[in-house]
């Protein structure tokens, strides 16, 4: 199949940033010269070496890649049945995939005279991310957090202030993620010349759904040679969760092509997708509309207006998906599916339990669902799921959750 | 020829400098905003910009955030803003009415059933901040073939290498945002909005109105000296947000447009 080039799902996207009928550019024009100016930086840099010597260098000395390619032998051996590895990108400097992108980002940043970086943040990992490179290049680093998350994920807001950043709780709108993401919108078009916009999913006007998803696609790709190191083969089955998607598209854009590959993208399922809205499944539960520059699947009401999304992961509560997610649903390359927060906990608690490994709360959306279909396959199946956060963040909400007073320990 | 280019003839044949108002259709409640919208051609507005609420104005500031939440939680939909709109023709059949917005509730709507509708309700122009030049194939290059303007924003961004890509769809006028930044934050003089008027007009016979900034008569006077006319927006909308009777945003609205006529 990778031998056509016109049947690869790897081509996208065109030039107009379209992943079919979803991506392309719907911003202001305040904002369209310097997206055309990104776009243009981004083109030199991807087929510039020394770019790219840079990106592997820090990838390998800042970063700690390449993260490891684990077999959770006590949870294969517990759910009896496909066997189960985990790509450890928790294992990254700030604790998740987010910093491969951010690396990417800033370089670019740098070569294009920036001198002021902007970022949303929902849980805060990217928010942080952003702060600890920014540090590193010793950049000027503003951080939009919606003012609910900021109260919920306090740690990673001392975290990005003691690296320098500047944190603006976001009380425009409903404060959340997708708030957080106008009000840095806003501080673009205000800021144009001198900043540059550190988006942290493949999301956005393009070139970002393309650039984040070809700086974490060094998951996928460090994947497919571990696996051929360790099996000899390619997986049979790869899993991950989804928000707006980036460490998802990161792990499955280097198996588009390979046929043999199935491909699982986890939504937030919330309360439980119905009509209740109480959920961040926006391809299970959402239609195409056009936000934050680009179309794709988003929670809306009849009138086109945005819903919000609801998650206990405060990392997956964004009413959009990128949207190559959209259209790899929409000509059936991938499947997604959806994983209520009950389902979570419970696979947070067993992942701590059987492998020693406290887990981020989003890819826990990933491992209930490994839980529900390595029972159901053989022992010679071989699934993939990206570990892509750690927990240390999360104690607070789970133990919230699961009814535990901190105190208690005291 | 829609009712745009006609007033903007007709002004150009007596001399006259266009005085634009925008107010956000449904606040602070539909009744109100209904009676507001209706008073505006009787205190002088030359062409009426309603804002269509979404509750992600990603271009607008504060003061047109809450404005939007606000006739969002009173229940505003797209549909109640063509009410308006309908509603204003029963009086008015010469002033223009753009309706200026975001890209989603058209696009929820359906593209092809909106310009029906919207024709249909008597709107003549629309400016949708979310879809520049190159996505013209959405709404703007259907709206024209629908007999609907289509209005493009220029910013101190567009550079002279853009600026015919900007203009080259556009039809009705030109909306020149004096300001990198936001709706409602701080303006431009007009020293330095003159040479930027004029480097549009060399390159468009189309009218330039100058809009974000503005809050008082004299700025109005000011920055319509240097254009084809002025556009108030968040300064109007901040007196409704504030409470003012009907009859006291009309006579506020009165005074900006005499500013602007006397340029």
């Amino acid at each position: 199949m990778a031998d056509d080039l016109f049947n690869s799902f790897m081509n996208g996207p065109d030039e107009q940033g379209r992943f079919g009928d979803f991506g392309g550019r719907f911003v202001s024009e305040t904002l369209m010269p310097l997206i055309l100016e990104l776009e243009a930086e981004y083109e030199r840099a991807k087929t510039d070496e020394a770019f790219w010597a840079e990106m592997d260098d820090l990838w390998k000395h800042y970063v700690g890649r390449p993260s490891p390619m684990y077999f959770a032998e006590r949870l294969t051996e517990h759910l009896g049945g496909a066997k189960i590895y985990l790509k450890r990108d928790e294992l990254n400097h700030t604790g998740a995939h987010k910093i491969n992108n951010v690396l990417g980002q800033i370089l670019l940043a740098r070569r294009m005279g920036k001198t002021r970086i902007i970022a949303e943040t929902g849980a805060g990992q990217h928010g942080v991310a952003t702060a600890t490179v920014c540090a590193r290049f010793g950049l000027k680093c503003i951080v939009y957090m919606g003012a609910h998350d900021v109260e919920r994920q306090a740690p990673n807001v001392f975290r990005m202030r003691l690296l320098g950043a500047e944190v603006v709780p976001v009380t425009s709108g409903r404060g959340t993620l997708k708030d957080a993401m106008n009000d840095a919108l806003r501080d673009w078009v205000t800021n144009v010349r001198d900043t540059f916009y550190c988006i942290g999913t493949v999301a956005g006007p393009h070139p970002y759904p393309e650039m984040v998803r070809d700086f974490q696609s060094i998951i996928g790709k460090e994947a497919k040679e571990q696996l051929q190191e360790r099996e000899g083969r390619l997986p049979d089955t790869l899993i991950a969760a989804i928000g707006g998607g980036s460490n998802a598209m990161g792990l499955f854009y280097p198996f588009l092509d390979d046929a043999s590959v199935n491909i699982i993208g986890v939504e937030a399922g919330g309360k439980g997708v119905n009509n209740k809205m109480e959920h961040c499944a926006s391809l299970t539960g959402g239609r195409p509309g056009v936000l934050h520059g680009n179309r794709t699947y988003l929670l809306q009401d009849d009138d086109g207006q945005i819903l919000e999304g609801f998650s206990i992961s405060a990392g997956l509560d964004y009413p959009g998906i990128g949207p190559e997610h959209a259209w790899l649903h929409d000509i059936g390359r991938a499947q997604y599916v959806s994983i209520t927060d009950a389902e979570a906990l419970e696979a947070f608690q067993l992942c701590c339990t059987t492998e020693g490994i406290i887990p981020a709360l989003e890819p826990c959306h990933a491992l209930a669902h490994v839980m529900k279909i390595a029972p159901t396959q053989p022992a010679d199946h071989l699934i993939c799921m990206n570990m892509c956060g750690r927990g240390d963040k999360d104690i607070f909400t789970v133990a919230k959750a699961l009814g535990f007073e901190m105190g208690e320990f005291a | 020829m829609t009712r745009i280019d006609a007033k903007f003839a007709a002004l150009r044949a007596e001399g006259r400098k266009a005085f634009v108002a925008y107010v956000m259709a449904g606040d602070p409640d539909y009744a109100v905003s209904e009676e507001i919208i209706c008073g505006l051609p009787g205190a002088g507005v030359d062409v009426i910009e309603v804002g269509l609420p979404f509750t992600d104005p990603m271009a607008d500031g504060p003061t047109i955030q809450l404005a939007g939440q606000r006739a969002l939680e009173g229940g505003q939909t797209l549909k109640k803003t063509l009410a308006i709109v309908a509603k204003l023709r029963e009086t008015d059949t010469t002033t223009p009415v753009v309706m200026m917005g975001y890209y989603n509730p058209i696009y929820s709507h359906g593209v092809d059933k909106f310009l029906v509708d919207a024709k249909e309700a008597g709107v003549d122009g629309l400016i949708v901040v979310d879809l520049p030049p190159e996505e013209d194939s959405e709404l703007c290059i259907p709206a024209q073939a629908a007999g609907l303007n289509f209005i493009r924003l220029a910013t101190p961004t567009t550079d002279d290498k853009r600026l015919p890509k900007v203009l080259q769809n556009t039809s009705g006028f030109v909306y020149y945002v004096s300001i990198t930044g936001i709706t409602g934050a701080g303006s431009a003089s007009a020293e330095a909005v003159a040479p930027e008027v004029a480097r549009i007009k060399a390159k468009t016979d189309l009218p330039v109105i100058v809009g974000f900034g503005i809050k008082t008569p004299d700025a109005a006077e000011e920055i319509a000296g240097v254009a084809d006319g002025a556009v108030v927006g968040s300064a109007i909308v901040e007196r409704i947000a504030k409470g003012d009777s009907v009859a006291d945003v009309l006579a506020y609205v009165a005074d900006l447009a005499a500013g602007a006529h006397r340029a």
